[in-house]
């Protein structure tokens, strides 16, 4: 696995608007005399990550890395900001996951208690005593419905991410490997998906697969994997350009020749040779994914098409209680400081990520 | 010089056609995703015998009885003639509703971009300038957190904040302002009242756009202030003020105004939740009342309006920088 070996990095990336401020001197976008391809469609939504998504935009070869460009050990040299970004994120898995199995509980999400209902810290109600954070509009007990509700948005996200990175990824690296006809086909099919926009897109997919109304009992889909694969299927044109950019740029290297010369079928160089060096890119950018699931999941819950009560989502416990803003604001802002502070954290860690896995021309 | 520029148009004009005929082919499936008939489920006979009417009306909209190549074509057809199905709890047409709807969310998109364009440069410039001092980290810092700033956790918190607590500025409600004439002739402009209630839902929408802004100038300002000629115009003795916005803003903002003419298409479809939580009657609140209730007629007919305005708009983005910018259009027509 050449990746391993030092000296041979992931290829150099232009920093993204996203994160990658470019130290001075480093050029950012190269300026005027920029090639003006490096202005790509998928850098115009800023909900979504600033993918850079054309073999244009990579450069083919290799940078060859300094002294302390090798492997460093995962962990070594991170600062504090980004252990409080991981301890946040183990913290939310930890919670999620033992109020699904149910190992520690935090009370019933689903049990109301009528004295409790719209209570709790600053609202108008005053505040709910043996419910730290207070109960929902019906008077169920907050901690219990976020705890659930963090497992509800993990599943979506990181589900959503899967399907896009397996689908998309995959698609994109044959695409890369391919070339040619095969090449245009898929292009072509990930620039008609980006030419909805992304959160209409998912919208209108949830929106149709949940079909029958008022109740969730009534559909056959249950409605996790409906926004699983909505989501996913938003993701999967912006995952294949980044990976297909990757993989048409790797392909042209002389271990893909080497392989191939030994008699290697192209499933096996997609597999062995290819898939290994995409991978990384594609990983530093699964957080930040992540993220962005995270908070679409929020926004289709607001927009009506999310996780359908009684189960609780981040999202949907937002808007469910919407109404209850100005009387009762931490049913509300409870589930979106959540929200706020996990996107933040994976979009840090998102970052750390993607500098590590890349060598700055400064360091050459 | 003109046969590139020719040439580049055509494939783009073909590039466009294409992606329309799937975008038509995938609303026109949107339906058919529904489980079991579509009639039935958008008009449940649980409703009773008073809804016959709306179902056989329905009916004719979706074209049911024919096969589904035909239903096809009667369905763009009537896109092409402007036919976008009925509401129907209200048996209006849903061209009105967008003649209606539209122009709210036009100016919602003009407003945020005016916003964010009036921040993003100057603290652009400013980063770029003090790059790597504390002024830069500042700003970066704070652009970072922004970003992950989902738009409807800051619409929430500024219509408590300013809205309910304070009581600044209106948190819903909306008065015609001066694009919403043109379509719906109707309405009366009272731009004061309008401009009031757009104030928390444009900067809502823009604060997100600052970060993204700021950061494409900054980097290009930055490669911008290593050139030759910002050296030569030091040496020259002309003031760092004049420098910055008279000599390296306008060839340090090719990628922002190229992303900020990309994110028209974007914000249109993109300030759904803003409408929605501001309560103006845009595109976005009408996608979701269509949604609430289950119409789903409507909700195709706004989704190929979307997407067909967003194809549309992309287009004429890139047909004008390639106008503008013979670069563009060498670059994207492969040799």
């Amino acid at each position: 696995m050449p990746c391993s070996i030092p000296g041979f990095v992931v290829p150099e990336r232009r920093p993204s608007p996203r994160g990658g401020a470019p130290g001075p001197g480093t050029g950012g976008f190269g300026g005027p005399g920029a090639p003006a391809d490096a202005i790509r469609r998928d850098e115009a939504d800023p909900s979504s990550l600033a993918f850079e998504g054309d073999a244009g935009l990579l450069q083919v070869d290799a940078v060859a890395a300094g002294p302390e460009g090798g492997r460093r050990r995962l962990g070594q040299g991170l600062n504090v900001t980004a252990w409080v970004a991981i301890a946040w994120m183990a913290f939310i898995v930890l919670i999620a996951v033992l109020a699904k199995t149910g190992l520690v509980t935090w009370g019933d999400p689903q049990n109301s208690i009528a004295s409790c209902a719209s209570k709790g810290p600053f609202a108008q109600g005053g505040s709910a005593p043996g419910h730290l954070l207070g109960c929902d509009s019906i008077g169920r007990d907050m901690i219990a419905r976020l705890a659930l509700g963090a497992w509800e948005s993990l599943l979506v996200s990181v589900g959503a991410i899967t399907v896009g990175f397996v689908i998309g990824g995959g698609l994109g690296i044959i695409a890369g490997y391919f070339g040619g006809f095969v090449d245009t086909v898929l292009s072509g099919m990930f620039n008609v998906l980006l030419s909805v926009p992304a959160i209409v897109l998912a919208l209108a997919l949830v929106a149709f697969l949940q079909g029958s109304p008022e109740n969730a009992a009534n559909s056959t889909l249950p409605d996790w994997f409906v926004l699983i694969l909505a989501i996913g299927i938003v993701s999967i044109p912006l995952v294949g350009r980044i990976s297909r950019a990757s993989a048409l740029s790797w392909s042209q290297r002389e271990f893909v020749l080497a392989a191939r010369a030994q008699g290697a079928k192209s499933g096996r160089i997609m597999i062995r040779e290819l898939l290994p060096n995409v991978a990384p890119a594609m990983f530093s950018i699964a957080l930040l994914g992540i993220a962005i699931a995270i908070v679409a999941e929020g926004t289709l819950a607001i927009l009506g098409v999310g996780v359908r009560p009684p189960t609780p989502s981040w999202g949907n416990i937002i808007a469910l209680d919407r109404g209850l803003l100005l009387t009762s604001p931490h049913i509300v802002f409870e589930p979106s400081i959540l929200i706020f502070l996990t996107a933040l954290a994976l979009n840090y860690l998102g970052d750390v990520v993607r500098t590590r896995f890349e060598v700055r021309e400064s360091g050459i | 010089m003109r046969t590139e520029l020719l040439r580049f148009i055509a494939r783009r004009l073909v590039q466009l056609v294409i992606v329309l005929f799937v975008v038509s082919i995938f609303t026109f499936l949107l339906i058919r995703l529904l489980p079991g008939d579509p009639v039935q489920t958008i008009i449940p006979f649980a409703k009773g015998p008073q809804f016959a009417k709306e179902r056989a009306q329905l009916r004719r909209d979706l074209g049911l009885n024919k096969s589904l190549l035909g239903q096809y074509w009667s369905y763009v057809i009537g896109l092409l003639q402007g036919h976008l199905g009925h509401q129907y709890s209200s048996g209006l047409p849903v061209s009105t509703l967008v003649d209606q709807s539209l122009p709210v969310s036009l100016q919602l998109m003009i407003y945020a971009q005016v916003i964010s364009l009036v921040f993003a440069i100057p603290l652009g410039i400013l980063a770029a300038y003090r790059a790597g001092t504390k002024t830069d980290s500042a700003i970066n810092t704070s652009s970072f957190a922004l970003l992950a700033l989902p738009n409807f956790v800051l619409a929430l918190f500024l219509s408590f904040l300013i809205g309910a607590k304070l009581h600044w500025l209106p948190t819903a409600g909306y008065a015609p302002g001066w694009l919403d004439q043109f379509f719906d002739g109707s309405q009366h402009m009272q731009l004061g009242q309008h401009l009031t209630d757009m104030i928390l839902p444009s900067v809502t929408l823009a604060v997100g756009q600052i970060a993204v802004y700021m950061r494409l100038l900054r980097s290009d300002m930055i490669a911008t202030l290593q050139e030759n000629f910002i050296t030569l115009a030091k040496a020259k003795g002309i003031t760092n003020r004049r420098i910055l916005w008279r000599h390296a803003l306008r060839p340090s903002s090719l990628t922002m105004l190229t992303v900020a003419g990309l994110n028209v298409g974007t914000l249109i479809g993109g300030a759904i939740v803003v409408e929605v939580i501001y309560d103006l009657p845009g595109m976005g609140e009408k996608i979701f009342q269509a949604v609430e209730s289950r119409s789903y007629v409507e909700l195709q007919s706004y989704v190929v309006v979307i997407a067909v305005l967003f194809v549309v708009v992309n287009f004429l983005v890139d047909f004008l920088y390639a106008v503008l910018d013979p670069r563009i259009r060498r670059a994207r027509t492969p040799a």
